[in-house]
């Protein structure tokens, strides 16, 4: 199942190829519109906002709406975050409600979970998830296992936000991807945002949630914008959690993904169209719960299943969503074994073309996809 | 230059020197302060180590000796004013103690399955009398004594002690990891030092709030090693939290004795370090505690910051009904403490000089209470468990329906395997809807 690398694909100064494929993807966007696929867009759009934006607006208008709900992390504040998530806020919202911390992630984490027990609605930010590992025991034992563990009598209904899996060149201490090691867990809920939509809707939900939520965002998606519609825009606008996307619907095969990747799904998807195959593209949005009726409905639908993510191999979202539906009635309308894409299982190296090598492209979604369909490669 | 050159031969002139050396603005500073940020100290040029074992440590606040005399000139303490309270303290430390013991034995005869005592550390009684009923409390697994002087029923205790359907937690918790909202108390959980940073956390809460309340966050000379405690001390500092830290140093983590668990003046050396009003005390002298924590908690409103109490005292029993204790530490060192210095024994002694407690009301009441304990005991041992389903409860605000799934097909399973599973006969019926 995994991607073997041939040097053909990766010519040695082949440069980072997030950047120039989201702009193909914007088009796409464009071209396909909110409602996906083979439908021309009929929806207008109200604007275009990047992830980073929308973030913090969903931040911004969540701190305005609830006296207690507050941001902390390191740089959040004067810095206005070391991804400028938080920029204007501190300005805008003073120390009482965006404070910067020492450098403890298991300090910082600590005391937001004991804020949220006492009444507080937190909004704890690791500079990135890798750092989460040093606060891993508040997340799990502090926050996801206490509603359950007290009995009800102690809440923590808190956020814990920030990127996850790889950016560009920062080696293996700061590229995991954490959706398996979270959403393993009962007691949390796991959201990853892909677009900007995404991202408003969910951190707005995860924050009015009254479970501890983990948003797995990206650092590589911080910059990039999205048409977004109207209701976006609102105050209220709520993605629920537990809910899938299907970005384009298709017949053929279904890829699901969640996060960056499904931006690649969908650029893959606009390839193989030309060739007369019709990708459905499953945006997930929420890892805990997993809508496993969505990924059923699929694939009963397109009868192949491809998923795509960038945690390892062993333990990663494509073996739970492989195990659902052998566990389901969708078993039975597979027409091949799925393929799960993932990192290849190696801590990420730092060599540029060493780290694509270990990612999923979207030239090998293209060819798995074929591969799994039979079709010959082009 | 000359200026300088002219006063540094006039020592007189030094102070002087001082205070004109302040650079005005724009200027370059001068050499006699260091400008460094944050610094507040002056500049030496002694070379001086700062060695640690050339420090008296911080001195024990003691009201009370272990004769139970009111040590010489020592002011009278407040609860020796208060002869209720006194009496309530101590019985309150008696019954903890009684309980104790019989829930040790009954781990021994394979009732329950775990316990921890709080032998020699009942003087927590004393701390906990102090505090107001809503301050909120985290703690580490060693101070029932604090829900007990709370006013939690003993039933309670022993309904956890024993997952029964009465437990708070519904059978999910270890015995010993009581929880009560309606005691400000927090949920013990058990690993070690993170109530630490939460106790920060909840204590700005609490500032946001102005609710006129503190937090109290006990911890062991153990736990204080963990990174958490160093996070929670330095936040509640930094971020002016109203938090009481009460740090039992009772000689041991587990067998681990403090000469191997830090090499520094206990605890309470820390707290200036970390710029937080500290305290040491006798913990097993009742007067001492009660009176350091009232300050303590004074302190910490009025002048919104935490404050650290090291209640200094010995731990009698075992770490746990998992530990022997005998294997680490001589009988000789543990009847010392047992006989001469304990807060019950202590407490007792006072008591008795003062004309307000006798051999006879001390044995009338051990026999009251013991009576009292060995029922509320019976009671909870006959209570059946939860309802098995209850399982399935409280692990999200709402139960999602995979979840929900699971549970249902558990209970089928159960009710029509109910011949393969006999236990279930101690449990609460499963077909009993929540």
């Amino acid at each position: 199942y995994l991607i073997p690398l041939s040097s053909s694909h990766y010519p040695v100064n082949q440069t980072t190829m997030h950047r120039p494929s989201l702009s193909a993807c914007q088009l796409i966007l464009r071209s396909f519109g909110r409602s996906g696929g083979n439908i021309v867009a009929s929806r207008r759009f109200a604007s275009s906002m990047n992830v980073r934006d929308a973030l913090n607006s969903a931040m911004k208008e969540e701190i305005e709406r609830d006296p207690n709900v507050f941001l902390m992390g390191e740089e959040v504040a004067q810095y206005e975050g070391a991804y400028k998530v938080s920029k204007g806020l501190w300005k805008l919202m003073g120390d009482k409600r965006v404070i910067d911390t020492p450098i403890t992630e298991m300090g910082f984490a600590g005391l937001a979970v004991g804020a949220a027990m006492a009444g507080l609605r937190p909004i704890c930010e690791f500079m990135t998830f890798n750092f989460s590992m040093q606060a891993i025991d508040h997340v799990i034992n502090s926050a996801a296992k206490t509603y359950y563990m007290s009995a009800g009598d102690v809440k923590v209904p808190i956020v814990f936000r920030g990127p996850n899996g790889a950016a560009a060149g920062v080696a293996a201490q700061h590229s995991q991807d954490f959706a398996s090691w979270y959403s393993h867990c009962p007691g949390l809920k796991v959201v990853s945002p892909w677009n900007s939509e995404d991202a408003r809707g969910l951190l707005k939900a995860a924050i009015r949630d009254n479970d501890p939520v983990v948003c797995l965002e990206n650092e590589m998606m911080y910059g990039v914008s999205f048409e977004v519609s109207p209701e976006c825009e609102s105050k209220d606008f709520l993605i629920p959690i537990g809910k899938a996307k299907i970005e384009i619907p298709g017949n053929h095969i279904s890829l699901i993904s969640y996060g960056k990747f499904v931006g690649l799904c969908v650029e893959a998807a606009a390839e193989l169209a030309k060739e007369g195959i019709q990708c459905e593209v499953l945006n997930l949005r929420t890892l805990r719960p997993l809508d496993e009726e969505a990924i059923v409905k699929s694939v009963m639908k397109t009868h192949h299943v491809v998923t795509v993510e960038s945690c390892w191999p062993q333990c990663g979202m494509g073996a739970e969503i492989a195990a659902r539906i052998m566990e389901s009635q969708a078993f039975d309308y597979l027409d091949a074994p799925l393929t799960r894409m993932t990192g290849a299982d190696v801590p990420m190296p730092y060599a540029q073309a060493l780290e694509a090598a270990a990612l999923p492209q979207v030239a090998d979604i293209v060819r798995v996809v074929r591969r799994t369909l039979n079709r010959a490669a082009k | 230059r000359l200026r300088q050159s002219l006063l540094g031969r006039l020592p007189g002139l030094s102070n002087a020197r001082r205070l004109l050396s302040a650079p005005p603005s724009g200027m370059p500073p001068d050499d006699e302060k260091p400008m460094f940020p944050g610094s507040r100290s002056s500049f030496t040029t002694q070379l001086d180590f700062i060695h640690p074992e050339n420090f008296e440590g911080i001195p024990v606040y003691r009201l009370v000796n272990r004769r139970g005399d009111l040590v010489d000139g020592a002011p009278e303490p407040t609860l020796a004013g208060n002869k209720d309270l006194c009496l309530q303290v101590y019985e309150t430390m008696l019954q903890l103690n009684i309980m104790d013991k019989i829930l040790y034995d009954s781990q021994r005869q394979g009732r329950i399955s775990f316990y921890m005592t709080s032998f020699g550390e009942e003087g927590i009684v004393a701390n906990a009398a102090a505090l107001n009923p809503n301050d909120l409390v985290f703690c580490q697994y060693r101070e029932s004594g604090v829900l007990m002087q709370r006013g939690m029923e003993l039933e309670r205790f022993m309904d956890q002690c024993y997952s029964n359907d009465s437990d708070m937690n519904r059978g999910r918790q270890m015995p010993v990891h009581y929880g009560s909202k309606d005691h400000s108390f927090v949920t013990v959980s058990s690993p070690l030092a993170t109530q630490m940073p939460q106790a920060s956390g909840a204590a700005y809460a609490f500032k946001r709030m102005q609710n006129g309340l503190c937090v109290v966050c006990y911890f062991g000379d153990g736990s204080a090693s963990e990174g958490d405690a160093h996070a929670a001390l330095n936040f509640a500092a930094t971020l002016d939290c109203p938090v009481m830290f009460v740090c039992r140093n009772n000689g041991y983590a587990i067998s681990t004795p403090t000469s191997d668990q830090y090499r520094g003046d206990g605890i309470a050396i820390r707290g200036p370090a970390f710029g937080i009003p500290t305290v040491r005390v006798d913990g097993n002298d009742v007067f001492a505690l009660y009176e350091v924590t009232q300050q303590a908690r004074q302190l910490c409103l009025t002048e919104m910051r935490p404050t650290l109490i090291e209640m200094m005292t010995y731990r009698l029993g075992h770490h746990s009904t998992s530990d022997d204790s005998s294997a680490y530490r001589s009988v000789d060192e543990l009847s010392f403490w047992d006989r001469e210095d304990n807060p019950i024994i202590r407490m007792r002694k006072f008591l008795t000089k003062r004309g307000w407690w006798s051999d006879e009301q001390e044995t009338a009441t051990k026999q009251a209470i013991r009576k009292r304990v060995l029922q509320k005991f019976a009671q909870a041992e006959k209570r059946l468990k939860p309802n098995p389903m209850e399982m399935f409860s409280d692990v999200w605000a709402r139960m999602p329906p995979r979840l929900r799934q699971q549970m249902e097909d558990t209970r089928r399973h159960l009710e029509a395997e109910t011949s393969h599973y006999p236990e279930l006969k101690n449990y609460k019926p499963i077909a009993d809807v929540e």
